[in-house]
């Protein structure tokens, strides 16, 4: 059974977390994600869950990983400025394998940039952004549905991978409002524990150790230093260095293909668009408005880990059309995995591109 | 069939929260397909103030309006830049009071503001006068819906007073249309 609405974009991404099991939510407002803490704020003392507004996003991010050490669900929600503040936490969330979601609705920048207008400047900046090698999982909602529906998912492949989760939206699916069916049951994942006799930090073959829930008997020590499978700081050990990186990005990278998650439309097609976010609902309009035109349609709703097989579901592609609120940050990526070029379609300014655009680039591309 | 909508004004007159109503009244009681957007910016009341609404009886792909069947204008400046290049087949329902320029497309005038001062007692249901008015003259939700969705979206105590307004507005929606 499912309850229609009429919501906004970012109290949908609340209301999803919530249905995933989030009962802590640590954050700072800031435009244009504000209303997924305010959505928190309310709903939050209602159901036994805590809200907290701390005094900057570099506090938001440490309690939201402190919480999710005692054992909760927990997410932040912020923007552009706010994320840069959270980077160094986030590669201690990384080297703490702490399943948490920060959801990024993406304003445009550098710095403050254009607070109430879209972009999706930070793709890179999720995967990258913090120092050190790592591997990340990024999800990008086209639709007030898909905010409620991919914010379930991040806190699922969280607690999956032990990593941190981004729920990557832009201003404009943030904002809108339109209609959306609330599923009176969601499929919810929850972190292994870990099993006695086990070191805190020992994986197994997927690669992610069980997890020790602080007040459940276990002694842990939990350090951004590079760690022995005890816990225990072995930050002057090459080989103890190594394992651990590379299994922490291992145990993402090597499952893409199970967190893979995308739509194929046309996959006879001959020229494709690769879009995420926002600009695939130009890319679907230009598509259903061009039928038989041989136009198709990868709309990637996790970007990372990168699913690269999916670009082999085109086997006539001749071109790849990138549409993005960036200079081409995933249209990059494509370009790694395919040996037919690439035509990234950036679109600065905040606002969406338009349909004519976007059929203006293929004729140009397709005249090339 | 796809009908985009635009609706500016200033800020306080409640512009985004008579889209909200459209929207919800379209999706919850009308059982088709709406996306709700505005212009959000730093607006405070008195400055300029834009939201749109798109309807269609199928899942809605592109989400904003580019060009709008109607239009609603409830201040001078809302005017200068969106009632002036206002499509020639659009309709436009302006509120007199506030707007003194008339557009090249066809126009309804709803006093609505004055309706809401002198026949109503408030003039903050101006919106709502602008509603009824817009769902009388165009048709683009049921007034079953509109009153629905205003019931959900407005204050308790002022349930009466909102569908008063919503009935005044509907009367001169009917006049103006003819």
């Amino acid at each position: 059974m499912t309850k229609l609405e009429f919501m906004q974009g970012n109290t949908a991404s609340a209301e999803g977390a919530i249905a995933a099991g989030c009962r802590f939510f640590g954050g700072y407002p800031i435009t244009p994600s504000t209303e997924v803490a305010e959505a928190m704020a309310r709903r939050m003392p209602k159901i036994g869950g805590v809200f907290v507004q701390m005094e900057d996003e570099i506090a938001s991010i440490a309690a939201v990983i402190g919480a999710s050490w005692t054992g909760k669900k927990a997410m932040t929600a912020t923007s552009g400025p706010g994320f840069s503040l959270m980077m160094e936490n986030i590669g201690f969330a990384v080297m703490t394998e702490t399943p948490l979601v920060i959801v990024n609705v993406q304003r445009g920048g550098p710095s403050t940039g254009q607070p109430t207008m879209s972009a999706q400047g930070d793709m890179l900046q999720c995967r990258f952004g913090s120092h050190g090698d790592m591997a990340i999982i990024a999800l990008s909602p086209d639709s007030v549905q898909e905010m409620y529906d991919l914010t379930v998912k991040a806190f699922n492949l969280a607690e999956r991978f032990r990593c941190p989760a981004f729920l990557m939206a832009d201003e404009i699916i943030g904002h809108m409002r339109e209609r959306i069916e609330l599923p009176d049951h969601v499929e919810i994942v929850d972190r292994r524990p870990l099993e006695p006799g086990r070191l805190p930090f020992e994986a197994g073959a997927d690669g992610v150790p069980g997890f020790p829930t602080f007040g459940t008997g276990h002694r842990v020590h939990v350090t951004g230093l590079t760690h022995d499978e005890r816990g225990y700081p072995a930050a002057t050990d090459p080989a103890a260095h190594e394992r651990l990186v590379r299994r922490l990005v291992d145990k993402v990278e090597n499952a893409r293909h199970e967190i893979a998650d995308y739509r194929v439309t046309n996959p006879e097609a001959e020229v494709v668009f690769v879009c995420y976010g926002s600009p695939a609902r130009a890319v679907q309009q230009v598509v259903s408005d061009h039928p038989g035109e041989g136009l198709g349609i990868l709309r990637l709703r996790v970007v990372w880990p990168f699913p690269e097989h999916a670009l082999a579901e085109f086997p006539n592609a001749r071109l790849f059309i990138v549409p993005e609120q960036n200079l081409g940050q995933v249209a990059r990526e494509v370009e790694r995995h395919v040996r037919v070029p690439v035509i990234s379609v950036p679109r600065l300014g905040g606002e969406l591109h338009t349909p004519d655009e976007l059929v203006r680039a293929v004729e140009e591309a397709r005249s090339a | 069939m796809r009908r985009e909508l635009r609706l500016s004004g200033f800020g306080g007159q409640g512009i985004m929260l008579a889209a909200v109503i459209l929207g919800r009244a379209a999706v919850m009681y009308d059982r088709c397909y709406a996306v709700q957007t505005q212009v959000y910016g730093p607006e405070a009341r008195g400055g300029a103030s834009m939201a749109a609404v798109v309807f269609d009886d199928s899942p809605i792909l592109y989400p904003e309006v580019t060009d709008p069947d109607i239009l609603v204008i409830m201040s001078q400046e809302g005017f200068e830049k969106y009632g002036t290049i206002a499509r020639q087949d659009a309709v436009m329902l302006l509120d007199p009071g506030l707007v003194h320029s008339r557009p090249a497309c066809r126009y309804y005038e709803i006093p609505a503001t004055d309706d809401a001062r002198s026949i109503l007692g408030k003039v903050i249901v101006a919106n709502i006068v602008m509603l009824g008015a817009l769902v009388a003259s165009t048709g683009v939700v049921s007034r079953d819906a509109i009153e629905r969705a205003v019931l959900d979206q407005v204050p308790r105590g002022t349930e009466d007073l909102n569908l008063r307004a919503l009935r005044q507005g509907y009367v001169r929606g009917e006049e103006a249309r003819g």
